[in-house]
């Protein structure tokens, strides 16, 4: 039993982060993949075994991404007890702002060589460039809008939500009604986006060519340093006070409220929070995955990220990203291989992990199996107790 | 020579004197769900510094009158004033608990997945915003609170548990030591002794007692040997309003009383 | 004046005729069949209307000219006169059988028969002889003269002893509004006897009077006539005509009259346009409703979000499709009966899966709503990865039966396809019966005591287990009779569920989670509202609409239209 006088004693600014084991573990693979993941690809040759390849880069590009997305649905879902269906629509949006700087930079090399009109705006014979297209030729802008815009969403509709304390299910339903309506938007030509076809053909980022090594080198190490940083700042969230009122909330939101907490503030908080940081992975996925389509959008997109986070297992942070890695290397295996069974194992890894593996594959790790917090109905581990809390459990189902 | 504006004039004046000694002032209200009437025209007043119990068979209206004192359902007619002057059927539950009002709820409701340390320090009164809490540093004065309260509560040497783990005693007792963090001048206590031992029961009279003499309480309760040990003033409900009023003895007495009850 | 600039002549003969036909049609063919008709007309000007033999073969003879304008004259007087023995002649022309054959010059109709042509004499229609193709000429025809033939076709059809014929010659004349139709139809509605087609044909006169009306009177009686119809296509003829009326300064009473009229079929036709929106709303209601009424079940009583729903509804499209194969391999003549057994076969299959969903998954997951959620997402993967490897990833046919072809269509424009009105019975059948298991059945008492209160009903001898089994089932059984209906009028394919699982959980929501008559009203009132968006925002804009307006809806009433209120709800 630690003393709560030291747990609670003025550590060093960071000093909660050194006590965060797996944390310590995934900065220290990130960093190393830092170093070793550039020499790799740009130094060793490529004869090597030690040579990274080009593909690889951008795969693991697109999980770095993907585990920065997850992590900011476990923020959420792991410690607040939001389950956003919708997650995918702040993605997207920060992939659009980030797809319409790249847009902007081909210029005249387009198919229609039009200096200032995307392709698809030629073909759709229009003639100016929108209002809403105006200053994303600069890519602080682009960057600020990937984060805002997705902030501003999640922002407006969780005070929406939360305000009428809309929760659980209804919550999660009305989420992916937002993205499924986004959807159906992006789709739309008119909403100048390049509707169906989505935003694509991009030629170099910052002046660097999309396609070189190079680039594509600093983009992966951008992305890891970007999870890094995300993670430290989830991390720096849910060890402060104002996590422990969230973890609060996930457990007794009405005990929350009569102690006194603006629940509604808390929860818009982290909502937005989670979805800036959905919109800077979304603007980091972009450039390397080369294009960015309504499909994104897709209700079915948001909901495989939740799995991700359980599968890792939710309320660790570490875990999202482990998820996000081991679910998405499955898929790049299976669709690959045997492409049919994706979608059995997909959908079987739903229901394993809902009814078998509640604490993810963190839970099941015995070293970390006290780590992480599901909710008061999760509090038993392995899914013999769960069927026993069940069983005892008959009458109590109200 | 006293006209009858003179009396309404007198009248007023003496209603607002009652007002102005009330910590709780609960007058004529009703609330109807799906053509249910569950207050009707209930009306109670509450002092400074008073214990009261209120009791009733189940379905008298008790855990709602709670929930409309501490906005959490919104009465279709009458009145809540807390201390004189604030009304609360306007304000949510956040605004009402920073009030000063406390309430703990029939079912032990505790943050499970914190330890009883955190359970308290969440609770302890202070800043509640957003940015407060996440820039927050335990100061030594709020550790000291915390540690004063474990002793009441006797959960001294359990601070590092997960609140999960506590027996159904425990965690009521954790619940009364969150109210008593936030600091309330008014306690609303929804049935603590269900579940307890006897001498679990007779410590939390004597605890609430104790508590009464620095802040109000209303403690809504079956069991009739706590609600003798609090030793205080007795309201009880009936389909929605008050039945009788008094100390145990002459209620218990009063034949309408009996007849609610034991039945016809 | 154009037209006192082109032809004058012609000009004087047809007063009647307006300017309007040379703005709409310019120097078209029609004037020119229209003028010379009216010419023969005048000039022949005989009481009897049918040619006698010789006349006829005489006339037709003349139909082997080398000038085009020439042949136009003659199928001018040939419609004038409107013998309906010279329809198989017209026709033949306008089809490229009439020929002159080198032998005896004579027009005759030629018909292929095996290696040879036969050669149908123009007036009796009896094979007359036979040649070998290069002994006949083809008597050639351009655009202008088959627009000329199917004009004339049309006003000999008027005669036709074959009321459909007559019939159809007068909607061409009401579409094409040829003022020479004008004296044929007058002769045409003295004879007629069907009250019916007379009625049309003075509303077809009318339209004509309206435009080559001579006095004010005339056109006052003719839009007196109009004013009383309720046609998009009357709507247009009044509209053409206030237009032209206000360049060629017409009487002004005359004028405003037609505006009247104008705006009082308008107005009628708005009301007929509503009506149309309100069928169209109810019928994707019915549809939504369909979709919906299982998951109000499942969702609404048990409280158990199954996103595999849609699945289920697919489940049932893909029964319907094997009971009509089926059908197809060992009964084929009984094939109308397939849809009448698919329904029960969808709600067993479908149902089953359901129980077996539930006491394999759902049952450990009760009280974990988004632990349920996930979990039947997943299973919802596998469904369509199933279905999907069994029957392929291509759309199945489903036939509609005869009785759900077809449609009621009426003048103001609105169609009511009967498999959208069938969709709509079905739906109200569907959710009566739900309504009565669970107002009056024991198994829907067992249920709802159940969902209420499971301990007490536990204590109380009702096997908990087995009735949650049979509800989810119950709801699960009602998704695959609704794929039984979808499958009419939507693709059967794997995703086919995907399509309707957020509608579904929109209506269910938006009408109040266990209510069934919320969901009956939900539905509908969506299905309604998107269809007024739609003429106005387009079809995807509306639906976005529909979907911004339900997530704003349920920030005000998050528990839905017909919430449950009071402490219970809130444990």
């Amino acid at each position: 039993m630690t003393d709560y006088r030291q747990k609670y004693k003025m550590t060093p600014v960071l000093g909660w982060l050194l006590q965060d084991r797996g944390g310590m573990i995934l900065l220290g693979i990130l960093l190393l993949g830092c170093i070793v993941i550039p020499i790799g690809n740009l130094v060793v040759p490529a004869g090597s075994a030690f040579h990274v390849p080009t593909w690889m880069l951008g795969l693991l590009g697109k999980y770095l991404c993907y585990a920065l997305l997850a992590l900011s649905v476990d923020l959420i879902w792991g410690f607040c007890g939001i389950l956003s269906l919708g997650h995918g629509a702040f993605f997207a949006l920060g992939g659009y702002a980030m797809g319409m700087y790249l847009m902007r930079q081909i210029g005249d090399r387009g198919v229609y060589g039009d200096p200032v009109l995307p392709d698809f705006m030629v073909f759709l014979n229009w003639k100016e460039l929108p209002w809403y297209w105006y200053g994303f030729d600069h890519f602080s802008f682009a960057v600020l809008m990937a984060m805002l815009v997705p902030g501003i969403l999640a922002f407006v509709f969780g005070f929406l939500a939360f305000r009428s304390r809309v929760t659980g299910v209804y919550l999660s339903i009305i989420t992916q009604a937002m993205t499924y309506a986004l959807l159906l938007a992006f789709f739309r030509n008119d909403m100048g986006f390049g509707g169906n076809n989505g935003l694509t053909d991009f030629k170099d980022i910052l002046g660097f060519d999309l396609q070189s090594d190079q680039t594509r080198c600093v983009l992966v190490v951008a992305s890891a340093v970007m999870l890094g940083i995300c993670y430290v700042v989830s991390r720096g969230i849910t060890q402060s006070r104002l996590g422990k009122v969230l973890i609060a909330i996930r457990d007794a939101e009405s005990r929350v409220r009569f102690t006194g907490y603006r629940v509604e503030y808390y929860k818009l908080f982290v909502f937005t929070v989670s979805a800036v940081m959905a919109g800077i992975a979304g603007a980091l996925y972009v450039p390397q995955i080369g294009i960015i389509n309504p499909g994104e959008f897709a209700p079915a997109a948001s909901i495989e990220v939740v799995i991700w986070v359980a599968v890792g297992g939710r309320g660790t942070l570490y875990g999202a990203v482990l998820g996000a890695f081991i679910v998405n290397y499955a898929k790049t295996f299976f669709t690959g291989v045997m492409p049919d069974f994706w979608l059995f194992f997909l959908g079987g890894l739903f229901i394993a992990v809902t009814l078998f593996l509640p604490k993810g594959v963190i839970g099941a790790i015995p070293a970390f199996a006290g780590a992480g917090a599901v909710g008061a109905s999760g509090t038993s581990g392995g899914w013999r107790d769960r069927l026993a809390a069940w069983r005892g459990n008959q009458g109590g189902k109200a | 020579m006293s006209t009858a504006e003179d009396l309404l004039a007198e009248e007023s004046r003496m209603i607002q004197s009652e007002k102005a000694a009330t910590i709780l002032y609960v007058d004529g209200v009703s609330v109807t769900f799906d053509g249910f009437r569950a207050l009707n025209n209930l009306s109670f007043y509450v002092e400074p510094g008073e214990l009261r119990a209120i009791i009733g068979p189940n379905g008298a209206g008790k855990t709602t009158m709670m929930d409309i004192i501490t906005g959490k359902t919104r009465p279709d007619s009458g009145d809540v004033l807390f201390k004189s002057d604030v009304d609360l059927t306007k304000l949510d539950e956040a605004d009402i608990a920073n009030l000063g009002i406390g309430r703990k709820f029939q079912k032990p409701t505790v943050f499970e997945s914190h330890t009883v340390f955190d359970n308290l320090l969440l609770a302890c009164s202070g800043g509640r915003g957003v940015f407060q809490a996440l820039f927050h540093r335990l100061a030594n004065r709020e550790k000291q609170r915390i540690e004063e309260t474990l002793a009441t509560i006797r959960l001294g040497d359990l601070r590092d548990m997960m609140a999960a783990n506590l027996s159904h005693g425990q965690k009521q007792w954790l619940e009364i030591g969150m109210l008593l963090m936030q600091e309330p001048q008014l306690l609303l206590v929804d049935e603590p002794v269900a579940g307890m031992t006897d001498s679990e029961t007779e410590q939390t009279a004597i605890l609430l007692r104790d508590i009464a003499k620095t802040r109000s309480v209303v403690v809504v309760e079956h069991d009739m040997e706590f609600v003798r040990d609090l030793d205080c003033k007795v309201t009880v409900l009936h389909e929605g309003s008050v039945l009788a009023e008094g100390r145990l003895d002459s209620v218990q007495k009063d034949p309408r009383v009996i007849e609610v009850y034991l039945g016809r | 004046m154009r037209r006192d600039n082109f032809l004058p002549a012609l000009s004087s003969a047809s007063d009647g005729l307006s300017a309007r036909f040379f703005l709409r049609s310019g120097w078209s063919v029609r004037v020119v069949v229209a003028m010379l008709t009216v010419m023969c007309v005048l000039s022949i000007a005989r009481p009897a209307w049918a040619f006698s033999d010789e006349e006829l073969r005489q006339i037709v003879e003349e139909l082997d000219s080398k000038s085009s304008n020439r042949k136009l004259e003659v199928i001018g007087k040939i419609a004038a006169d409107g013998d309906p023995r010279a329809v198989p002649v017209l026709q033949a022309m306008l089809d490229g059988d009439l020929y002159v054959s080198k032998a005896d010059d004579r027009v005759v109709i030629g018909k292929k028969q095996g290696k040879v042509w036969q050669h149908i004499d123009v007036v009796s229609g009896k094979v007359t002889g036979e040649s070998a193709a290069r002994d006949l000429d083809k008597i050639r025809i351009n655009n202008r003269l088959r627009g000329a033939l199917r004009d004339a076709l049309a006003s000999l059809n008027l005669f036709s002893p074959d009321l459909a014929t007559r019939r159809t010659a007068v909607e061409t004349i009401m579409d094409s509004r040829d003022p020479a139709m004008a004296p044929l139809l007058k002769r045409a509605i003295e004879r007629e006897e069907d009250p019916g087609l007379l009625a049309r044909m003075e509303l077809a006169q009318a339209t004509m009077a309206l435009a080559a009306g001579k006095t004010p009177q005339e056109r006052l009686d003719a839009i007196d006539v109009l004013a009383s119809q309720t046609t998009p296509q009357i709507r247009a003829v009044l509209l053409q005509f206030v237009n032209a009326a206000e360049s060629e300064n017409y009487d002004p009473k005359v004028v405003a009259a037609a505006k009247d009229a104008v705006a009082s079929v308008e107005g009628r036709l708005q009301m007929w346009q509503t009506a149309g929106d309100v069928y169209r709303g109810i019928s994707l209601g019915s549809v939504l409703l369909l979709a919906a009424v299982g998951l109000a079940i499942t969702f609404g009583v048990m409280g158990v979000i199954n996103m595999a729903h849609g699945e289920m509804i697919m489940i049932g499209a893909y029964t319907t499709y094997a009971v009509q194969q089926a059908f197809a391999a060992f009964w084929p003549a009984g094939i109308g009966w397939s849809l009448a057994v698919a329904v029960p076969m969808a709600f067993l299959v479908s149902g089953g899966v359901g129980v077996v969903i539930e006491r394999v998954i759902i049952r450990f997951l009760y009280g974990r709503p988004l632990e349920t959620l996930l979990a039947t997402w997943g299973l919802s993967l596998m469904l369509q990865q199933a279905i999907r490897s069994l029957f392929g990833a291509s759309n199945r046919q489903v036939v509609a039966p005869d009785f759900m072809s077809g449609a009621i269509e009426f003048s103001t424009g609105l169609v009511l396809t009967y498999n959208r009105l069938w969709i709509i019975l079905f739906s109200v059948i569907v959710v009566a019966g739900i309504a009565f298991v669970l107002r009056y059945t024991a198994f829907g008492l067992q249920m709802r005591a159940v969902t209420q209160n499971r301990r007490m009903a536990g204590s109380v001898g009702v096997r908990t287990g087995t009735v949650d089994a049979l509800t989810f089932g119950l709801g699960s059984g009602i998704a695959g009779i609704a794929g039984v209906a979808l499958s009419q009028i939507d693709n059967v394919s794997p995703n086919l569920g995907q399509g309707y699982i957020i509608d579904s959980f929109m209506v269910v929501v938006f009408g109040g989670v266990g209510n069934l008559w919320g969901t009956v009203l939900g539905a509908f009132s969506l299905g309604i509202v998107n269809k007024f968006l739609e003429p106005v925002a387009g079809a995807v804009l509306a639906k976005i609409f529909v979907l911004v307006a339900l997530i704003l809806f349920i920030q005000k009433r998050p528990k839905g239209l017909f919430a449950l209120k009071g402490r219970a709800v809130e444990a």
